[in-house]
């Protein structure tokens, strides 16, 4: 099938989503002409014109209620932030706004909204432009949260996020922006939110990773599996709603995990997902502790050795695996 | 209509007789709260908008059905101005399945989004960009409809509403941003935080119309409101009204006031709306003292009878515990 790249995958979703509901606009800062900060919309206001592509000032919090007000009032915005990081500017807006509307009003008004934004390290933005804060936003009930990693299943999801009636904070990493699928229909589909992947099938061990670190459980899976150490990977997909059964369903056959995201490890999502585990019926089949990766607690630093030391690595990932199963 | 003013939106007599008893309304509802709220008959918080009834009453009057509003966390007022019930009000206050919100909001986040008013809200400024993107769908669809944004003196000063401002303006959006300026946010006095005049002048940093009206004067807020709302209407971009007014209460339900003097608060209530307009239209023949009176007795007599329909509301069952929190 086609082979195209994580980014295409997304400007294809909008476009397509574009030409057949008039509701779906977008709204962002250099989203027009300049085609966004990543390239995401290049082209995209030559297609459908200054009103659906809607150049904005540097105002996030601003452009972040202004598309709330609109979902609220029958349109379906995407926002897109220039870097995740931004989020916080936009946050009382998102949390005290967009996730509890609908609660407060006793279930009158929908906020049919996506905010799209990249995360993630591993390209020298430093402290300020290279944070994984997802584990904010799954905190807040009202919000979803999605971290596609494949350019695949960003096509998939990005449509699920647009027809969601909730908002949705859509998590795209930058390292992944040139990654490709090779089997991206050019049809539109959705992967329903809530529904993991498992991207490799193993008996020995499961990771359960997100976004970026899929590809580094594999990678990692491949290595262990030429000492014969069979790795089950597992992408959640949305960590809200996070697919709880079948990350379940994986700990009891492999009887091992190991969690793994980019964020910082203290207050990570990770510890959502270990918890969940040895609270549920797979604790019994555990022959091993839950054992987590995550980012040291310190801001994302500039040089790329001291970056790339921060955050979770192939290697890291061998080693904890190598230490569930005792054989370190 | 009226001999001795200009009236610039077209209204009837049973429509500003309406509007007299709306405000009498709006008054009797807020000093029924405080009453409950001394009493411990209601619990939470609360913020009044007893003095405050023409800014609610004028605006809202010379919308259409269509047009929408937010509204703030001192949004008692505007919510009956835009229609609402206030049998289904008192019973939100009550916490009651029966409330606008099913007893899941409270004062503070009454909302009726069918009925184009978009909701209160207990952030600060919090609702000027959710105004700002309701006139933007009402551009996008060519509705038609316009969208007022009610805020208060402290609001100004948060970014959002500097963002919503220059969005607005920069896309021509059709939205009416009103400036309640009752001289404080909580005990900050506006003339200790704002260094001009009138906040409507940073209309003019946004390149937009700026108008300061008295907010006691409902003749004039309506006329002003009935001006922008027209411009906006037709393309012409947002507009910034200040209303200088006063909330002749304390912030919330523990206030002692130490902020301000009893004669300046005396002086505010001198200026009262409600007894300005009442004079008006007994002066121009349009009402007797009596039917006044009668009008003013009604009002009471319908706040009675919400909170008789509030009481003998049910509680929400806990399994709606989880309800609605996604659609």
């Amino acid at each position: 099938m086609r082979e195209i790249t994580y980014v295409e995958a997304l400007r294809e979703c909008m476009s397509q989503e574009m030409r057949e509901n008039e509701n779906v606009f977008l709204m962002g800062e250099d989203i027009g002409v300049y085609g966004g900060a990543f390239g995401v919309t290049r082209g995209m206001i030559e297609e459908f014109g200054p009103e659906r592509v809607r150049n904005t000032p540097i105002s996030e919090a601003g452009i972040t209620g202004s598309a709330i007000g609109s979902a609220l009032t029958g349109m379906q915005p995407i926002v897109e932030l220039q870097f995740s990081d931004f989020i916080t500017i936009a946050m009382d807006q998102l949390a005290n706004q967009a996730a509890k509307l609908r609660y407060m009003y006793g279930g009158k008004g929908n906020v049919p909204m996506v905010l799209r934004t990249p995360a993630g390290s591993g390209t020298g933005a430093a402290a300020q432009h290279s944070q994984s804060l997802e584990a904010w936003v799954a905190h807040i009930p009202g919000l979803k949260v999605v971290q596609p990693s494949t350019a695949y299943d960003a096509k998939g999801l990005l449509k699920a996020a647009i027809d969601d009636p909730n908002p949705v904070i859509f998590y795209e990493h930058k390292l992944l922006y040139k990654t490709s699928s090779d089997d991206v229909p050019e049809d539109p589909y959705s992967i329903p939110l809530g529904q993991a992947d498992i991207k490799r099938e193993g008996t020995d061990v499961t990771i359960v990773a997100t976004s970026v670190m899929v590809h580094r459980a594999l990678e990692a899976a491949e290595k262990l599996a030429e000492e014969g150490i069979n790795v089950e990977v597992i992408d959640p997909r949305s960590i809200v709603p996070l697919d709880e059964e079948t990350i379940v369903q994986s700990v009891i056959k492999t009887n091992r995990v190991v969690v793994v995201h980019e964020a910082v490890k203290r207050g990570g999502y990770g510890g959502e997902i270990a918890s969940m585990i040895t609270e549920s019926e797979a604790f019994d089949f555990l022959d091993a502790p839950v054992k987590r990766l995550g980012a040291s607690p310190v801001p994302v630093p500039y040089n790329p050795e001291l970056e790339k030391a921060m955050t979770p690595q192939t290697e890291d990932l061998i080693q904890a695996c190598r230490e569930t199963l005792q054989r370190a | 209509m009226l001999k001795s003013v200009e009236l610039l939106p077209d209204k009837s007599k049973d429509e500003l007789t309406r509007m007299l008893k709306e405000k009498w309304t709006i008054r009797y509802f807020d000093e029924k709260v405080d009453e409950f709220f001394a009493k411990g008959m209601i619990h939470g918080t609360t913020h009044l908008c007893v003095g405050q009834e023409p800014t609610a009453t004028g605006p809202c009057s010379v919308l259409r059905d269509e047009d929408k509003i937010t509204s703030t966390h001192r949004g008692h007022g505007h919510c009956i101005a835009k229609g609402a019930d206030i049998n289904l009000m008192m019973a939100e206050l009550f916490g009651r399945s029966t409330g606008y919100c099913k007893g899941k909001g409270g004062s503070m986040h009454i909302a009726d989004v069918e009925k184009g008013n978009l909701g209160a809200n207990g952030i600060v400024g919090g609702g000027i960009p959710l105004a700002t993107g309701a006139a933007l769908t009402s551009k996008l669809k060519n509705q038609g409809d316009v969208i007022l944004s009610y805020f208060g003196d402290g609001a100004a000063n948060e970014g959002s509403f500097h963002e919503s401002l220059n969005l607005a303006s920069i896309w021509g959006l059709p939205v009416v941003f009103i400036c309640e300026n009752n001289q404080y946010g909580m005990s900050g006095s506006v003339k200790e935080m704002v260094n001009i005049e009138n906040i409507a002048e940073r209309a003019s940093s946004y390149g937009i119309p700026g108008v300061v009206v008295d907010g006691n004067d409902l003749i004039e807020i309506m006329n002003e409101t009935h001006k922008a709302v027209k411009h906006a209407r037709e393309g012409g971009g947002p507009v910034l009204i200040e209303a200088k007014t006063y909330r002749w209460k304390g912030h919330s339900k523990s206030d002692a006031r130490k902020y301000r003097t009893r004669e300046e608060e005396q002086a505010w209530k001198d200026k009262d709306g409600i007894k300005r307009f009442r004079d008006l239209l007994i002066s121009e023949e349009l009402l007797t003292e009596e039917e006044a009176e009668n009008l003013r007795k009604q009002a009471k007599q319908d706040v009675e009878e919400a909170v008789q329909y509030a009481e003998e509301s049910p509680e929400p069952g806990l399994d709606t515990l989880l309800e609605d929190v996604y659609a």
